[in-house]
């Protein structure tokens, strides 16, 4: 068996008293697609979040245990949190491009980290947006409001924007909740796509989602990571009762 | 008829006489200070020193000082306001040093002016020893203007979304880029606002700048900042209240307030142009 990617052990995390993830130990396996399901509340957004720092910005939080990226602990005191998340690319639940153009949306990783020159950075937006499969619908308004966009076309340029770092790993934070049916399947086929080049961790309310989609998926329950497996083995024999409750829609 | 109807029938009528009955004042107001005002208004008027003891002549001297308080206040103010509130807004702890920050803003919000005059005169004019001038006056009136201009900040840099905060600092941004980068560029128009309305009320102050700036009678323009300026607001006040000449001196106060009015409500419908034009754009 290959070494994870990303590794996490005896990982608890709290919100002021609020003692919101228990002893999360779970391996994420490169180039795979691993979708985190549960109902709300379970701590899967809040797990998906330690996984690129996200947590630090809300007060009171207190973090214990490890978590590791490629063998490096990212919660080390000596780690540079913006290089992990250069790292570690992430796709929020609602589509947020900045108010900029759709080639300055997916340049910023690029301008903050500075020291690329003007052809690499427009070459690596056009390499982002083919990735983002959004090249073909905008290559001739890349200066145009990324905000003229549609829902669809806003989430995959925020994938294209995250993909331009060129990460490693790429948090997808229930990516297609706020997305009609059609753009949903565009982006689960993009999921299939991406994890050639991308590990990919996926939070999602939909279970079908999950079992379209994720080579691996995580049940997680009252801050617990509950069951962890192959999707197709844990959609055909969970191996805990709460899972198979859960994926037949007993509860959620 | 059911009762839900009557009440909000009766509830919207009274809410609509309420701001019908403030419109006659305001024209009242506004037709006084045309009549009043108008007949002595000329390029003249503006471009002429006051002549005879103030009698005859115009307020240039006046227009341009209270031009340069004006702008000087706010080149001091506004960089200063507007970094205190995105420290405030980003940096800033403990958390009670905030809140104490908060009052004491507030409070300065709700002082008034003249305590800033008295302040201003205290501090700039004798203590730091800048005598009565365009400086010591352009300072108090910073004073006055800081914490509207950091309130106004603050509220502009709230309603930028969080989402672009989080994006960009996923993105691997450091919390300086990102307010660089995201947060200002996005909040500046209403921060431009604010502050263009803050200008308005800078310039139609009179306590700040009676004891620290402004001088009752000078034909020449202020050659450095130590200078002493004229001013329209004290202009007026002085016209009003020391004038020996009443018949001659009060036309030309009234020609003064309509000039300083007009000057208020044309940068006031410049702000309001910008934030119509911002919120046409704005897509978020």
């Amino acid at each position: 068996m290959v070494t994870p990617q990303i590794q996490t052990s005896q990982l608890n995390l709290w919100f002021g008293k609020n003692h919101v993830l228990h002893d999360v130990s779970i391996p994420i396996h490169a180039h795979q697609v691993t979708a985190m399901i549960g109902p709300s509340g379970c701590g899967k957004s809040t797990l998906l979040r330690c996984f690129n720092r996200m947590n630090d910005l809300i007060p009171d939080t207190r973090i214990e245990g490890q978590v590791t990226l490629g063998g490096m602990d990212i919660y080390a005191p000596k780690t540079d949190v913006t290089s992990i998340r250069a790292r570690v690319g992430m796709v929020f639940q609602k589509p947020n491009p900045f108010p900029k153009s759709i080639f300055n949306n997916v340049a910023f990783g690029l301008q903050i980290k500075g020291g690329l020159t003007k052809p690499k950075i427009q070459e690596r937006v056009e390499e982002s947006l083919k990735a983002a499969w959004l090249w073909d619908e905008v290559k001739d308004r890349l200066k145009s409001s990324a905000m003229a966009l549609s829902g669809g076309q806003q989430q995959r340029l925020c994938i294209a924007r995250a993909l331009a770092n060129r990460p490693d790993v790429l948090l997808l934070d229930e990516p297609t909740s706020a997305l009609d049916p059609q753009s949903t399947a565009k982006i689960e086929e993009l999921c299939l796509e991406l994890k050639k080049s991308v590990t990919i961790l996926i939070v999602t309310h939909n279970v079908a989602q999950a079992g379209r989609i994720s080579d691996h998926t995580a049940f997680m329950y009252l801050g617990e990571l509950v069951e962890f497996d192959r999707t197709d083995k844990m959609f055909t024999v969970p191996a805990d009762k709460r899972t198979e409750a859960y994926l037949t829609g007993v509860f959620g | 008829m059911n009762r839900r109807k009557t009440w909000n029938a009766l509830g919207t009528g009274i809410l609509s006489a309420t701001l019908l009955a403030t419109f006659p004042f305001l024209l009242i107001f506004l037709a006084q200070m045309f009549y009043k005002g108008f007949a002595v208004l000329s390029p003249e008027f503006l471009l002429s020193a006051p002549r005879e003891a103030m009698t005859a002549g115009g307020i240039f001297p006046a227009l341009i000082g209270t031009f340069l308080l004006t702008a000087l206040s706010i080149l001091i103010a506004l960089p200063l306001g507007i970094l205190t509130a995105i420290w405030m807004n980003n940096y800033g702890k403990p958390v009670w040093l905030i809140r104490i920050l908060r009052i004491a803003i507030n409070t300065l919000a709700g002082t008034p002016s003249i305590i800033f005059g008295l302040f201003g005169m205290a501090a700039f004019v004798n203590i730091m020893g800048l005598d009565v001038s365009l400086l010591a006056g352009g300072l108090t009136l910073a004073i006055l203007a800081l914490p509207v201009i950091i309130n106004n900040t603050e509220e502009a840099l709230r309603t930028v979304p969080a989402d672009f905060r989080d994006a960009s600092l996923a993105l691997g941004a450091t919390t300086r880029q990102t307010i660089s980068r995201v947060l200002l560029p996005t909040a500046l128009p209403n921060i431009l606002t604010g502050a263009i309305i803050s200008v308005g009320r800078v310039a139609g102050e009179t306590a700040p700048i009676m004891f620290t700036a402004a001088t009752f009678y000078s034909r020449r323009l202020p050659g450095s900042l130590s200078d002493e300026v004229m001013a329209l607001p004290y202009h007026i006040y002085a016209l009003m209240t020391e004038g020996t000449h009443p018949d001659e001196q009060v036309p030309i106060a009234y020609g003064t307030a309509l000039v300083l009015l007009l000057l208020v409500l044309l940068v006031s419908a410049v702000a309001i142009f910008i934030r119509y034009s911002i919120r046409r754009k704005r897509q978020w």
